[in-house]
């Protein structure tokens, strides 16, 4: 009897099993996959309805064309540059921040930590005029620098408070050995916590990235001309035909993808921090 | 190799005393335990004389060189943690050489070194290894390697058996007594298991309570103890304690006299459990047997003496029921009498 149910029990569960995956990649894939047949589609797959689930006459030509449009390239570099200034500085200022929350107890502790998120509780909305101004008068108004700055500030209460939880996640004994074993303080941590606190701290990277990449609203108040391909799409597609949103929405979504795909490694090794 | 001294420790946390003017001198090549239960301070002294935790006041010398401003890797010692602490991203070879590497020792010192402290404990085969691929026992050599690879002057030993299994624990215990021999370190091992500190060490220092309460080998502390903590810590069964009347510098107990070291009011005395024999009927001193628990290789009866909760061994020959009494000879050597308001014992009869 129970081998016939266990017979009839596995198959239910291996299907459940493979329908969730299913239903969890088609979540994800089906709306890049329409936005992909939309930019590669050209005029006519864009507006056609109802969609050909299958490319036909996919042609890289409106996608091309897309990019040649003047300003686009240079609007996803400078993404890419802010995008960089944010994932260097929020990680070169949050690490040694979450460091010493995670190793070292001080006066004021809890209060820092809630002033570290508390920065985020401040709309930016009513910052943009002050800002704005600021940037004028120190020279970083409409450059990549100053972008990548603020998305810095966006960034760096998450980066601090993550790397914290990263760095508990490393044993302190494994430092203390380190010490004992002939390292400075510095030393070890380049040589013990470092190594093994990396899966955590690219996973603050690409958090990092994503928050600049996706941000719109400060790049597009403190630029005119060196816009992120995010502001200058918003600007520009809304008088564009529908495949150039698409090859546009595209762009944005690619970099991401490519760029999380490349570290996925890391990103499932954060489970397996392990000090045994 | 070096002799260390500990003088004058003390350590505060807030307004915790952990260790209250502690000193100690471990001669070289000596392997001295630090016994005691857990929270007395053993920890935080083996920390401090690593240098990785700063004592409110007092000094530390390792071969005559005060270390206690010294960073810990300047104070040539090697450090067994209680978790191992072996670097998981590195294979078993480069933990063992890490010492060595940072000294920057060239790469034939290193691969002799490394494979003279992997032969001593046996772990040749697994050196590509990392550590995630092995069992805590092996774990725990690779620990003891990297700590002996270096041939440090002391050798710091933070309760590294206690998370091993029992027939292991004995195992790793028999060879960290044969390698450390070999290797002449000086050695302090912090353990809470008296028969770990009884084993291995040439001397025991009891700590209790932020205190150094004796020391001396294990020999010495078995037997006199000098308070009523460290007999009541140290034996299974622990000592028992008996309060008694003095009358005129003696006391009779059963139909025994003996003179003791003090000339009135109350004494209390110690008594080993296995320091006992069966009185012939009707004599001795009596014992109200409550459960008697044939052990196989002794005979463990728990019970009453004068009223007194007591525990006392007898060879596994008599029989004894519960519920009976059963009459004991004393034997007056191995009795420790100690003062009832102060706990110290007073010194052996000589």
């Amino acid at each position: 009897m129970s081998t016939v149910s266990n017979t009839g029990f596995v198959p239910a569960r291996r299907l459940l099993f493979w329908s969730g995956i299913v239903a969890l990649c088609a979540w994800v894939l089906v709306p890049i996959y329409l936005v992909a047949l939309g930019a590669l589609g050209g005029r006519s797959g864009a507006y056609q309805w109802p969609k050909n689930f299958l490319p036909t006459n996919v042609s890289l030509q409106p996608f091309l064309l897309f990019l040649k449009t003047e300003g686009v390239l240079q609007s996803f570099l400078n993404s890419l540059g802010a995008a960089g200034i944010t994932v260097a500085l929020s990680i070169a200022l949050g690490a040694p921040a979450g460091y010493a929350l995670a190793r070292y107890n001080f006066r004021g502790k809890d209060s820092y930590r809630l002033l570290v998120l508390l920065t985020r509780a401040f709309p930016l909305a009513i910052l943009a005029l002050p800002l704005t101004v600021s940037y004028i008068r120190l020279g970083l108004y409409d450059t990549v620098l100053g972008v990548g700055l603020i998305h810095t500030v966006l960034a760096l209460p998450f980066a601090a408070l993550v790397t914290q939880g990263i760095f508990l996640g490393v044993p302190r004994e494994l430092e203390e050995a380190a010490w004992v074993f002939g390292c400075t303080r510095i030393q070890a941590f380049f040589k013990v916590v470092a190594p093994l606190a990396l899966p955590g701290l690219v996973a603050t990277a690409v958090f990092a990235f994503v928050i600049s990449w996706n941000e719109v609203f400060a790049a597009s108040v403190l630029t005119v001309r060196h816009r992120t391909l995010t502001a200058y799409l918003l600007t520009v597609l809304s008088e564009s035909p529908m495949h150039y949103r698409f090859a546009g929405g595209l762009m944005l979504i690619l970099p991401s993808v490519v760029f999380i795909f490349a570290v996925r490694r890391y990103l499932f090794a954060i489970w397996g921090i392990s000090s045994k | 190799m070096a002799n260390i001294v500990i003088d004058n420790i003390k350590k505060s946390f807030g307004a915790f005393q952990a260790l209250k003017e502690v000193s100690l001198t471990i001669n070289d090549g000596e392997f001295v335990s630090l016994l005691g239960p857990s929270g007395c301070g053993k920890t935080t002294l083996l920390r401090i004389i690593a240098g990785l935790e700063t004592a409110t006041s007092g000094d530390i010398r390792i071969g005559d060189r005060s270390v206690i401003s010294l960073p810990p890797k300047d104070r040539g010692l090697a450090m067994v943690f209680q978790n191992y602490a072996v670097f998981p991203h590195m294979t078993v070879y480069e933990n063992v050489a890490f010492g060595l590497r940072m000294q920057k020792a060239d790469d034939a010192r290193v691969k002799k070194q490394v494979e003279k402290a992997a032969g001593l404990l046996h772990i040749e085969p697994y050196l590509d290894r990392y550590p995630n691929k092995l069992s805590g026992g092996q774990r725990q050599r690779v620990a003891v390697a990297r700590a002996l690879a270096v041939e440090p002057g002391v050798l710091l030993m933070d309760e590294p058996l206690s998370n091993l299994d029992a027939l292991l624990r004995l195992e790793m215990r028999t060879e960290l007594k044969t390698v450390l021999q070999a290797a002449g370190t000086t050695t302090i091992y912090v353990t809470h298991d008296q028969t770990e500190a009884m084993g291995l060490s040439d001397r025991i220092a009891v700590v209790h309570d932020g205190r150094i309460e004796q020391v001396g080998t294990p020999v010495e502390v078995y037997n006199h103890p000098a308070t009523r903590f460290v007999g009541g810590f140290i034996g299974n069964p622990p000592m028992n304690f008996i309060t008694m009347p003095v009358t005129g510098g003696k006391v009779a107990i059963g139909s025994q006299q003996f003179a003791v070291p003090a000339t009135g009011g109350e004494i209390v005395f110690g008594l080993r459990g296995e320091t006992v024999e069966r009185a012939p009927n009707g004599q001795g001193l009596d014992m109200q047997v409550r459960v008697a628990e044939p052990m196989g290789s002794h005979l463990l009866l728990t019970g009453s003496i004068l009223g007194q909760p007591a525990r006392v061994i007898l060879p596994a020959t008599e029989t004894v029921r519960n519920g009976e009494t059963v009459g004991l000879t004393l034997d007056p050597k191995r009795l420790t009498w100690l003062s009832p308001e102060s706990g110290a014992s007073y010194p052996a009869a000589a």
